[in-house]
């Protein structure tokens, strides 16, 4: 009999198309999405050799990453983004590739849409020119982001050279508290292990508290995999997955569905399958987190307070701590709680479907943001902004003063023209804290979607779960 | 793409022993709309180079006068983290760094380097500690080699290590391989792999 193998091993099996003397082995990918940042140099480097997608069947692109959120029936104002546009255009017509552009209904951020079309499936290879494709784990997917001339190299082969990972299993128990989400889950885990704590592995995510995450929640969970430094995050499909799937334009047909299902529920670790380590973490414990530094280790429960670099006894600690509280301007002891802010986004690969826009609307509803603050609400998808609008979100959002726009990547990354100014603090439901991520002196909180609607409301840091109560 | 192989390199060092510098800091966002793989040097570091005002920020590493030309970058734990983004490479690339040592790296940085010839070189963290000394005290005339074929660091003054790499890549950069030319070479493997999944 062959030894138990873990969720992931099941995964590389199935994908081996050859092994090199070297080490590492030919692993076939079974979809690749595509964007508009990190494609077309790749695209490039196909034509100045002569070599066609081997299978644009299996490649999917969308832009997302540079578009406006305003107005669409204006044309951009910039015109290098107009031109990056322009050349995945150029690049999906002459090389066969299916793109959902800016006029499409379907646009969106490339780790929404793909889950929303049904594209991203249990058992998959999928890759993407971003770090966040880990997002599409939550399906059972070894999902991971590449470089350029991966994608290159995906487009010309369809195969990835690659070393197999080794294997971490974060296993939470117990369940979630009332006004705790699943990026307080994730946020928490990073704090726990750090940013490089899952470097060089797959991070499994198992146990009670995950199972009883909805579909839309477990990719919040996946999506910051990469935030804690792993090649990608997975959790095991099972009939969450197989609802969530079923009917989307993408997904197996009625005629496949059945054998999809029996072969999706093989996807499972074994029992006694040995993960190369293993991380437990209460998530009963789990209060809601806000992160006060400029990495997204730097993360604390609201209830907690700006920390002290001198408690940090590793010298490049403390220095990072240093660093982190003079860019943030926060001095040591303060506590989260009642910290102003200036901005808010409710958005990003992480937070901008329909759950997270129900979530910050529950907030939102009848109150109004607070004097001085400037909120936006950027759905992940023009499909996930328009079943907002059909159950009426976009009124409570606009009626509450945040502004309603159109889907991207947005202000989670500052690409297009909604940034931060210097100096401005930012409640945020994206994943990267970073110095400058969101505009140059930018000062970024992350969060969940209830987290920062509540701060929009109160004008500062809150604990939303004082909220929570008689909230509809 | 056919890159310039890399056997062995002997250049002048600079130390920016920072934990988890991101390739956002890298690369700023504004500079990722270029569509060429070139371009990228001047974005390098840009919001630590420059002060707002586009005027050099004088207290930043790289803009030492013993920092100029250098070859070798000597870095903090978790290089590299964040975005994939392989315009961060590029610009570290077009720069003039040909390796950068440090203690760890994020796993895509690290696969981009090799996509482009850049060595990063993985040491423990008080091998790094001791060349970031080092380079301190040389006052902008620490070198050290490079050699990949025998994955060996030396100053030439007492330093000397060796260093690990998986061997497909250190051929790759040690011959300049060109990754997909390689890989077309099993297109009988990846077309029976997907006669047997259709």
């Amino acid at each position: 009999m062959s030894a138990p193998r873990t969720l992931f091993d099941k995964l590389w099996d199935a994908h081996l198309v050859h092994r090199f003397a070297e080490g590492p082995v030919l692993l076939y990918v079974d979809l690749h999405l595509v964007h508009e940042v990190t494609s077309p140099q790749a695209f490039e480097g196909l034509r100045r050799a002569g070599r066609p997608v081997r299978r644009p069947e299996r490649t999917v692109a969308t832009v997302d990453h540079n578009v406006p959120t305003g107005d669409r029936s204006l044309p951009l104002d910039d015109a290098i983004a107009a031109k990056q546009l322009d050349a995945l255009a150029l690049n999906a017509r002459a090389f066969g590739v299916e793109l959902f552009d800016l006029a499409s209904p379907r646009q969106g951020i490339v780790h929404v849409i793909g889950p929303e079309l049904g594209l991203t499936q249990p058992g998959m290879v999928v890759v993407c020119g971003d770090s966040h494709t880990s997002t599409h784990g939550a399906f059972g997917a070894f999902a991971l982001g590449i470089g350029t001339s991966e994608v290159e190299h995906v487009l010309a082969t369809q195969c990835l050279v690659m070393s197999k990972p080794r294997t971490m299993e974060a296993r939470f128990t117990g369940r979630l508290s009332p006004g705790v989400t699943a990026k307080d889950l994730i946020l928490a885990l990073i704090g726990r292990i750090g940013t490089a704590g899952a470097t060089g592995h797959v991070l499994e995510y198992t146990g009670e508290a995950i199972e009883a995450l909805s579909m839309e929640e477990r990719m919040t969970v996946c999506n910051m995999s990469i935030e804690a430094g792993a090649r990608a995050g997975m959790i095991a499909p099972d009939e969450t997955t197989f609802a969530y799937l079923d009917g989307r334009p993408r997904a197996p047909g009625q005629r496949d569905w059945g054998r999809a299902v029996t072969a999706g529920r093989q996807l499972r670790s074994d029992p006694g399958a040995a993960y190369d380590r293993r991380v437990d973490l209460d998530a009963a414990a789990v209060g809601p987190q806000v992160t006060w530094g400029t990495s997204p280790g730097m993360v604390t429960d609201i209830t907690g307070y700006v920390p002290n670099p001198a408690d940090f006894p590793i010298v490049e600690e403390r220095q990072a701590v240093e660093r982190a509280l003079a860019y943030m301007a926060l001095t040591p002891g303060t506590p989260l709680e009642g910290l102003p802010i200036e901005r808010v986004f409710v958005g990003s690969c992480t937070n901008a479907r329909i759950e997270d826009l129900r979530s910050a609307a529950r907030i939102a509803r009848g109150r109004t943001v607070a004097s001085g603050v400037r909120a936006m609400v950027v759905p992940g998808s023009q499909q996930v902004k328009a079943q907002g609008e059909r159950e009426g979100l976009d009124r409570v959002f606009r009626e509450a003063g945040f502004e309603w726009r159109n889907s991207g990547c947005s202000l989670c990354l500052g690409m297009n023209a909604d940034v931060l100014r210097r100096g401005e603090r930012c409640a945020s439901t994206s994943n990267r804290n970073f110095e400058g991520r969101q505009g140059a002196g930018g000062r970024t909180h992350l969060m969940s979607p209830a987290m920062a609607a509540a701060a929009a409301v109160a004008g500062r840091l809150v604990d939303v779960r004082e909220w929570e109560v008689g909230a509809a | 793409m056919t890159l310039m192989p890399f056997v062995r390199h002997t250049g002048k060092c600079a130390a920016l022993p920072r934990a988890d510098v991101d390739t956002d800091q890298i690369v700023p966002k504004q500079f990722l709309k270029r569509v060429e793989r070139t371009g990228f040097g001047p974005a390098l570091f840009h919001d630590w180079r420059y002060r707002p005002d586009g005027s050099e920020n004088p207290e930043f590493e790289l803009n030492q006068p013993e920092a100029a030309d250098a070859t070798i970058l000597i870095a903090g734990a978790n290089f590299g983290c964040g975005s994939s983004r392989e315009h961060a490479v590029w610009a570290l690339a077009e720069y003039g760094f040909r390796a950068v040592l440090a203690p760890s790296f994020a796993d895509i940085f690290s696969a981009n380097c090799c996509q482009n010839g850049l060595v990063p070189v993985r040491l423990p963290a008080d091998a790094i500690a001791d060349l970031v000394r080092r380079c301190r005290v040389g006052g902008g005339g620490f070198r050290l080699t490079i050699d990949l074929e025998q994955q060996r660091v030396d100053d030439g003054a007492g330093f000397s290590t060796t260093f690990s790499m998986e061997p497909y890549r250190r051929e790759m950069l040690l011959r300049g391989l060109d990754e997909i030319g390689r890989t077309l070479l099993q297109e009988d493997r990846i077309a029976a792999f997907e006669r047997s999944h259709a």
